[in-house]
């Protein structure tokens, strides 16, 4: 009879699980979504709101309702437009070359080796740095007069971030420099998921290094992959603080710096609303072409 | 279409001796089983064979020629996985083309050998499909036309039946052996299963703790077991094996088990005077333990200790002095537990082994 009271109190049952289902609600979830609500969800709703005015945050003047006026503005600008195109450039160079030495790395760390584990930490560091530390010491870096890489090179006074033609390679370089662990860290992951005995039946097989390479390797580890190159492209698209500390070149004024300067340099409020609107639209769409290609690899 | 020569192969796994100096030549064209309990050496002397694992001494030969130091792919030996190791990403079709392709054989090529595979092993209608889409049995059979596929020299196979259920193995089992008489490639085949060994082999190796134990044609080792560890691993039930006296007195001999005297022909004490060997042990298979419910000379009055019905025949337990005895008889010869019956030993059916050695003296009386 005891039993059975202890069975339907459920103060009892939760004091023998440590926490009830209610205590966590209470505890965790509810602030985390009330957090959510505050700083993230408001604002956004918030400021779809000012994209439709003219707002001015410097101003005491009222928000006049403009109606579409903010986008038709910014979509015939060709100022952004080139803001864009620099955004894009920098993303597929700074994503490609990721993947490239980050899945590079995977495949030299997907063996067992000595001290493997360490080096695979001290790998990952650059990743756990802050962008404007990263910024600033590569700024050092690079610098013509007393930078390391000048020196180490032997390239003399090259200047790196000077350079219009160089600085947003250099920048893009540094991103490189800090991400390529990430890509490293997931392609590890699926390396090491791919059964071994696919390796030994494609040996068994007569299969060749390349041929393995890319009809076995390759499409398994496809899926995580993608995954990392999704969200490499939604973080390269909105780099800020990488190049704001670097350089102040025009040709490295990517789209979320021209946002920053639009909106608290210029106090353009309303219009940078919509700036960031038309952002926020285009990173969904690439992340979704993505995601459909991910599903589809997925599949198999 | 090859002969394998196996010559003092020697494997360690770190300080535990896996194969032990093993021996072996398989003919080509031949079918060649081996048998052992799990843990003994045979899957690794397979992927030895194949050139999945590294032997540390020895010689492997293929056609005469030492391949032990190359690489696997460059040994022209095909292998079935016990789990497949079918390629998820692709669909049968790839799969069963993937060793052709890997070798560049023009896409005509391939289209025509994999049909006539697929057709032979009965797949056409999953060409289409992937692997997460068959049946285990449909998955073996894809496995094993990746093997057959590029005509290699010889087919080894790791238990490739062992994860069926039981009634699938059976009708795989035919299919296999069928395979084999069609293709004749020399095939070596892995199993724990005796019954497996027995009926697709034309020839059982049995190994035990990395030691070839027996070489022989499926009749040799189970006629002529080499030892009392072949006795005991090949036959089921499992043959009995109990330590035995000689005795001669007033003109009959008999052998005495477990305390309790059973009638042999003389015969048998001259010749197991004439080994060297000291104490022996009497095998004897169920059905050499012959039981009636009428007294007969030199049977004994033996009680029903347990029965267990196999269907065409029943396998009754017998209390013997102080263990028991197992015998094979129609089934629902005996009635129950407790019955009486009159046992006696079918002397042409015993086998004789050295106890210290555990190696069989060598002979049966006719």
């Amino acid at each position: 009879m005891a039993e059975m009271m202890n069975r339907l109190d459920p103060m009892s049952r939760a004091a023998s699980r440590g926490m009830s289902d209610l205590a966590i609600r209470n505890l965790f979830v509810i602030p985390t979504i009330a957090f959510l609500i505050i700083f993230n969800i408001f604002p956004l709703i918030y400021s779809l709101g000012y994209s439709f005015t003219d707002f001015r945050a410097s101003s005491s003047a009222p928000a006049n309702f403009i109606g579409l006026q903010n986008y038709r503005d910014l979509l015939a600008d060709p100022f952004i437009w080139s803001n864009f195109t620099i955004t894009a450039k920098y993303v597929i160079v700074s994503v490609t070359g990721q993947v490239l030495v980050g899945f590079g790395l995977a495949l030299l760390l997907n063996r067992s080796f000595p001290l493997k584990g360490l080096v695979t930490t001290l790998l990952l560091l650059p990743m756990m740095l802050s962008m404007a530390v990263v910024g600033l010491f590569w700024k050092l870096l690079y610098d013509p007069n007393f930078g390391m890489i000048n020196y180490a090179l032997g390239l003399g006074n090259f200047e790196w971030l000077s350079d219009p033609g160089i600085a947003l390679y250099a920048v893009a370089l540094t991103d490189i420099w800090m991400w390529s662990p990430f890509v490293m860290l997931l392609s590890l992951a699926g390396l090491s998921a791919v059964p071994k005995h696919l390796y030994e039946a494609a040996s068994i097989d007569r299969a060749g290094r390349f041929y393995v390479f890319f009809r076995i390797t390759l499409p398994l580890v496809a899926p995580i992959l993608l995954i990392a190159i999704i969200f490499r492209t939604m973080e390269a698209f909105k780099t800020f603080d990488l190049a704001f500390v670097m350089t102040s070149q025009p040709t490295t004024e990517l789209i979320s710096i021209r946002l920053y300067k639009m909106a608290f340099q210029e106090w353009q409020t309303g219009k940078s609303c919509a700036l960031a609107y038309i952002v926020l639209i285009m990173v969904l769409t690439i992340t979704n072409i993505y995601v459909k290609y991910l599903n589809k690899a997925k599949e198999r | 279409m090859a002969e394998i020569r196996l010559e003092n192969i020697q494997k360690y796994f770190g300080a535990v001796h896996v194969i032990r100096e093993v021996n072996l030549t398989i003919k080509d064209r031949e079918f060649c089983v081996l048998l052992g309990p799990s843990g003994c050496g045979k899957t690794t002397t397979l992927r030895a064979i194949a050139g999945l694992e590294e032997i540390d001494e020895g010689r492997i030969l293929i056609d005469g020629k030492p391949v032990q130091d190359l690489h696997a792919s460059d040994r022209d030996i095909a292998f079935v996985f016990q789990l497949y190791a079918l390629y998820p990403h692709l669909t049968v079709f790839e799969n069963l083309a993937f060793p052709l392709r890997a070798t560049r054989m023009p896409d005509a090529g391939v289209r025509k050998s994999v049909t006539s595979v697929a057709e032979a092993i009965g797949i056409t209608h999953l060409l289409k499909l992937r692997p997460s889409a068959l049946s285990g049995g449909d998955m073996q059979r894809v496995a094993i036309g990746r093997a057959l596929v590029r005509r290699p020299k010889a087919l080894l196979m790791d238990e490739p039946i062992g994860a069926l259920d039981a009634k699938l193995r059976e009708q795989m089992r035919v299919e296999l052996k069928r395979l084999h008489l069609e293709n004749g490639s020399t095939s070596i085949y892995v199993t724990h299963d005796q019954v497996e060994a027995m009926s697709l082999a034309d020839t059982v190796v049995v190994m035990h703790d990395g030691v070839l134990q027996q070489v022989g044609s499926p009749s040799e080792v189970y006629l002529r077991p080499a030892n009392l560890f072949v006795a005991q691993f090949i036959g089921s039930p499992v043959m009995n094996i109990a330590d035995a006296q000689f005795r001669q007195e007033a003109g009959r001999s008999s052998v005495v088990l477990h305390g309790e005297a059973f009638e042999i022909p003389s015969q048998a004490l001259t010749m197991i005077a004439s080994k060297p060997a000291k104490d022996i042990a009497l095998g004897i298979r169920p059905e050499g333990v012959v039981l009636s419910h009428a007294e007969s000379p030199g049977a004994h009055q033996v009680g029903v200790h347990l029965i267990q019905p196999y269907g065409p025949f029943d396998i009754v337990d017998l209390t013997v002095g102080t263990s028991t005895l197992r015998a094979r008889t129609a089934s629902g010869f005996v009635s129950g537990k407790g019955q009486r019956v009159w046992a006696s030993l079918d002397a042409s059916q015993a086998h004789f082994f050295d106890k210290a050695t555990g190696a069989s003296l060598g002979f049966r009386l006719e």
